[in-house]
């Protein structure tokens, strides 16, 4: 429980961290910034990867967490990236 | 799998690099470094769980799938369709982590606290998940259900049900043993809710639920880590959750009304507002007079929306700012945080026409010079620009914060129909007498223009 108490404040900290960050985006960055934001969730790769997989199903699921995660990753990385590119001052 | 100390070091330094990346992510000129030091994060946080893992045959198959899947998207992509792109790669991430909740169920948790973690996990993970494919197909139009629909109400009071379900579960998980079939219950609601959540929320409100799904996927992220004790997962998790939540909050005051009412109450209907009844007449102009008006202006406001967007009109907006510019014209775009179907919507669609992003301002830059404005041009907006969210209290839009272009010498407004915009409402700016309606095709009609320019 005490583990659970000290990753508990670490999730609050994150979040009141994140807010603090990127509270005065310009809405020009709205987009890229959700895009962006989109592609870091797919974080969840890395637990998909951490995955115990004791039986088939467990197994199915892993491959199919880490398949859709990567998805999310290289699909929102590279869309971020071509939306900031189109970015410019003249 | 327990995690080892190196493992957790190298969590610590790319949570790090994830911290700095979203931070210069939210400033214009580090953006792009922002997203690549983001990206490196990912990877070496990735990379270093490859020390001790399972199946590294099987997962690596999969992140070969999952990046070939992804990079195919995202480079084919229009640069139009990145509303629902954007939707359907979070409903993908909303999915990995209600997987991994629902594998994590069947390694038999082994706490009470691990028990409803590992439900509200897979129920977060999985609202995310259908919420966001149904955000998808409204938004690339491939499904059209009205919200008074009989389907509709099924799936919203599915929804309900859902989250009375979720409640319940975490109540009497202390007095029974979770077994399989009560966990598939749960499965099966929270996908079918997840529908019924997003299902009744159309059009002009799209920013607000994208933002929202936005925010919980990192939320669901941060869940599972808090399942498999990571604290990367905490934390990236965590940083989408705030900046999803932030866009939420600055798209819920740009249309002045509570996130509540947005997803679950929806707009009243328009005919509570009586007084459009006697509006007058509305005055139509041919695009030659428009040219006319045009070549004398000094300073000109182009205001876009999601009309135009539809009519993929944004290269020759552009082509149009820029003869005007040559002819002398001040021209600026005045951009409304909702107009168009995600956050940032507008800014992205004229990045891609090419547009530089120093002339695009936001409605508090634009308001109080507005009285100077020879000609403001209405592409396709409506709701953003209407004048009753100033002049009638009794207006359901009334205290909607608008560019308001009614104040303007001049407005032209582009349209296809006199048909009133998502929210229902009549918008008396057509019948003002400093309006001209440009009928038709946003498009045709702004080409018109730039040809007369061009002779």
């Amino acid at each position: 429980m005490e583990t659970y108490i000290l990753l508990g404040f670490v999730l609050i900290l994150s979040i009141y961290l994140g807010l603090e960050l990127i509270s005065k985006v310009p809405s020009t960055l709205h987009t890229p910034l959700m895009s962006g934001a989109n592609a870091i969730s797919g974080i969840a790769l890395v637990g998909a990867l951490l995955l115990t997989a004791d039986s088939q199903l467990q197994t199915a699921l892993a491959f199919l967490a880490v398949t859709f995660a990567s998805i999310n990753v290289f699909g929102g990385y590279l869309v971020t990236n071509r939306m900031l590119k189109m970015f410019k001052k003249k | 799998m327990e995690i080892s100390l190196i493992q957790n070091i190298v969590y610590i330094f790319s949570s790090i690099l994830f911290i700095t990346g979203i931070k210069m992510l939210g400033k214009e000129d580090t953006a792009v470094k922002g997203n690549f030091l983001s990206a490196i994060a990912m990877l070496v946080a990735v990379l270093v769980t490859f020390i001790n893992i399972s199946n590294p045959l099987i997962l690596l198959a999969g992140i070969g799938l999952g990046a070939f899947i992804g990079s195919l998207i995202a480079l084919k992509v229009k640069m139009t369709s990145i509303p629902e792109m954007v939707a359907l790669f979070n409903g993908f991430g909303g999915l990995a982590t209600f997987l991994i909740a629902w594998s994590e169920f069947n390694s038999t948790p082994d706490n009470l606290f691990q028990y409803i973690l590992v439900m509200t996990t897979v129920y977060v993970g999985g609202i995310t998940f259908t919420g966001s494919l149904v955000a998808y197909a409204k938004l690339s139009e491939k499904i059209q259900i009205a919200k008074t629909s009989i389907i509709t109400k099924l799936f919203t009071t599915i929804f309900y049900i859902s989250l009375a379900f979720l409640l319940y579960s975490a109540i009497v998980t202390p007095l029974l043993v979770i077994n399989f079939e009560f966990f598939t219950v749960l499965l099966v609601l929270t996908l079918l809710g997840g529908i019924g959540f997003v299902l009744p929320i159309g059009g002009g409100d799209m920013p607000v639920v994208i933002s929202l799904l936005n925010s919980l996927s990192g939320i669901a992220a941060a869940f599972a880590g808090l399942i498999l004790l990571n604290n990367v997962l905490i934390v990236a998790g965590s940083l989408v959750g705030a900046s999803g939540l932030i866009l939420t909050i600055i798209m819920a005051k740009a249309m002045n009304r509570s996130i509540g009412n947005i997803l679950f109450v929806g707009y009243a209907s328009a005919s509570s507002s009586k007084s459009s009844e006697e509006q007058g007449e509305v005055n139509p102009i041919n695009v030659s007079d428009a040219y006319l008006i045009l070549e004398n202006a000094s300073s000109v406001l182009i205001v876009p929306g999601y009309g135009m967007a539809v009519a993929q009109a944004q290269h020759v907006v552009r082509e149009l700012g820029e003869l005007l510019e040559e002819n002398g014209t001040e021209v600026k775009y005045g951009i409304h945080p909702v107009a168009g179907r995600m956050p940032g919507h507008m800014n992205v669609l004229l990045a891609e026409a090419n547009v530089s992003y120093d002339v695009l301002a936001e409605p508090d830059d634009v308001n109080p010079s507005m009285d100077s404005v020879d000609v403001a041009v209405v592409i396709g907006a409506n709701d953003v620009v209407n004048p009753s969210a100033t002049e009638e209290p009794g207006s359901p839009i009334y205290g909607m914060p608008i560019i308001e272009v009614h104040n303007a010498k001049t407005v032209f407004v582009l349209k296809r129909s006199m048909s009133s915009g998502f929210a229902g409402v009549q918008n008396p700016l057509f019948f003002k007498q400093n309006t001209r309606m440009l009928f038709g095709d946003a498009k045709d009609s702004i080409g018109g223009v730039v040809s007369e320019f061009k002779d």
